[in-house]
């Protein structure tokens, strides 16, 4: 139980995913006109997010590693179409106030990178309780941006009147462009955060996102390169460190796309207590993982045998 | 010729007025990761007309042949999404094979929109407006051409923005966004248009 704590407080906080990891960027733009739409649309996030996450942990031994990803997307497509007609059922307003975003929510990164990067390596309670702080910290960051653009744009909060009769809403903060404003002040304001950190001698490191780097890195690091079977998570160690030089996320030209968008992942720090314990001499977790599960490690082979197998296609 | 009209009109809503990425926030991904040259920001937006006016013909043909059928619409998030990654796929197989020139132009944009909203939510605003298949082919071409428009903006002014000297922590992203923000006000003006 302690565990289950600890996974909320960490995706509350220290891996909040839109403030410290930015991750799930569209919806959070777009939903963001106002605290009511935040809260709602982080509260179904979050609900599918706790679902899909406890069924791909209590389903990680049966699916297999080369289609997991198709296997993710449909199981969070099938909890995305419950929610959506739950709402429709019970909540039609706030469903039609978020209209195609709901549907949306299976492309979100946020799910999928918990997804591949918690759940499918974690047990089901630990993985359902990530997806809970995770989903929590996302209700929080959005209901935040929410309220500070529905403050300054019109002059509310929660639909209630806020600021005295003199204030004169700045209207551009209910529409689109104020969206990328919001963002960019946050954007600002992080790398503030990482500047400070890094010139006090402390780490700053984004860890536990699905993807490599944050949304805004997303297309050169190639999250859509999750579809080609690569799986980093069980690549041994020094493989990936090679490959962290080569994954600096320029922008991507042609040819290099593929080399670049060989997916690095961050390592996670915390060490998981139980395989430490059931394997205290080992000390590299990648390898850890091989044994527990049984599995071929996948090499660089691998890929030039896939590869092939396209060109045979 | 009411319809063309009709057609026309449509045209112009969804690439300039509620422009796919401006106004409505999807596809934000490549629009922010891969505009910071005009050359690869329009070879992108190329393969963006391509993939979202070929997904949404076979998802509007999808949706009125197959889940309308038998009556399944419910089952269309997932049906799109599945449909759309193959599909991607099996483009990116397909050029390979039959249009080198093609493939070598836009081959390695293909895997990047597989993921990308843009694509799922032109379908699925497709269905949710009740267009056929011809309106939803035009609402998905004219939705792309817009984020054509937008990125290939963006490059531009991000070429531009290179060698000024801005506060270290707006430098990068943030500078980009306040630029993307400022398009969006000027886009914004569209709205006078219909």
């Amino acid at each position: 139980m302690n565990r289950a704590g600890e996974r909320l407080i960490n995706g509350l906080a220290k891996e909040n995913p839109t403030f410290v990891l930015m991750l799930g960027m569209c919806p959070t733009l777009a939903v963001t006109t106002s605290a009511m739409n935040g809260l709602g649309m982080g509260l179904t996030t979050m609900a599918v997010l706790a679902l899909s996450n406890l069924f791909i942990s209590l389903l990680r031994k049966i699916i297999p590693d080369r289609v997991r990803i198709p296997a993710f997307i449909v199981i969070i497509a099938s909890f995305v179409t419950a929610v959506q007609l739950l709402l429709e059922g019970y909540l039609p307003e706030l469903n039609k106030s978020l209209g195609v975003y709901i549907p949306l929510i299976v492309v979100n990164c946020i799910i999928l990178g918990r997804a591949e990067s918690y759940a499918y390596s974690n047990p089901p309670i630990a993985s359902l309780f990530d997806g809970i702080g995770m989903g929590l910290g996302f209700t929080v960051a959005l209901t935040c941006i929410g309220a500070v653009r529905e403050i300054l744009g019109a002059g509310e909060l929660f639909g209630y009147s806020l600021m005295p009769e003199s204030f004169v809403p700045i209207r551009i903060f209910g529409q689109a462009p104020g969206a990328f404003f919001v963002l960019a002040a946050l954007v600002a304001l992080q790398n503030f955060v990482k500047e400070k950190r890094k010139a006090a001698g402390k780490s700053y490191k984004k860890i536990g996102s699905g993807c490599s780097e944050d949304c805004m890195n997303c297309a050169d690091a190639g999250c859509s390169r999750r579809f080609y079977g690569e799986s980093p998570a069980k690549k041994p160690r020094e493989s990936r460190v090679e490959k962290r030089n080569t994954t600096v996320g320029e922008e991507c030209e042609n040819g290099k796309t593929k080399e670049k968008s060989q997916r690095e992942k961050p390592q996670r720090e915390k060490p998981e207590r139980e395989k430490l314990e059931r394997e205290k001499n080992k000390k590299e977790k990648p390898q850890k993982k091989n044994i527990q599960k049984d599995k071929p490690e996948i090499s660089n082979d691998d890929f030039e045998f896939i590869d092939l197998e396209e060109e045979e296609k | 010729m009411e319809s063309v009209k009709e057609l026309l009109v449509l045209l112009v809503a969804s690439s300039l007025v509620s422009n796919v990425v401006l106004s409505q926030f999807l596809g934000l991904c490549p629009f922010l990761g891969v505009s910071k040259k005009t050359n690869t920001a329009a070879g992108m937006g190329v393969a963006v007309i391509f993939v979202i006016t070929l997904a949404s013909a076979v998802a509007g043909v999808l949706n009125k042949f197959v889940l309308q059928r038998f009556q399944v619409e419910y089952l269309e998030t997932i049906v799109f999404i599945l449909v759309i990654a193959a599909l991607v796929q099996f483009v990116e197989m397909f050029l390979r094979k039959a249009i080198p020139s093609l493939y070598k132009a836009l081959g390695v944009y293909l895997p990047l929109i597989t993921t990308n909203c843009a694509v799922l939510g032109v379908a699925l605003t497709n269905v949710q407006k009740e267009y056929g298949i011809v309106t939803g082919i035009v609402n998905g071409f004219a939705t792309a051409v817009g984020f054509t428009i937008a990125i290939v903006i963006l490059a531009g002014i991000r070429e531009k923005l290179e060698y000024n000297d801005i506060p270290k922590p707006f430098q990068g992203m943030p500078t980009v966004l306040l630029t993307a923000g400022l398009m969006a006000i000027a886009f914004c003006g569209f709205s006078g248009l219909l």
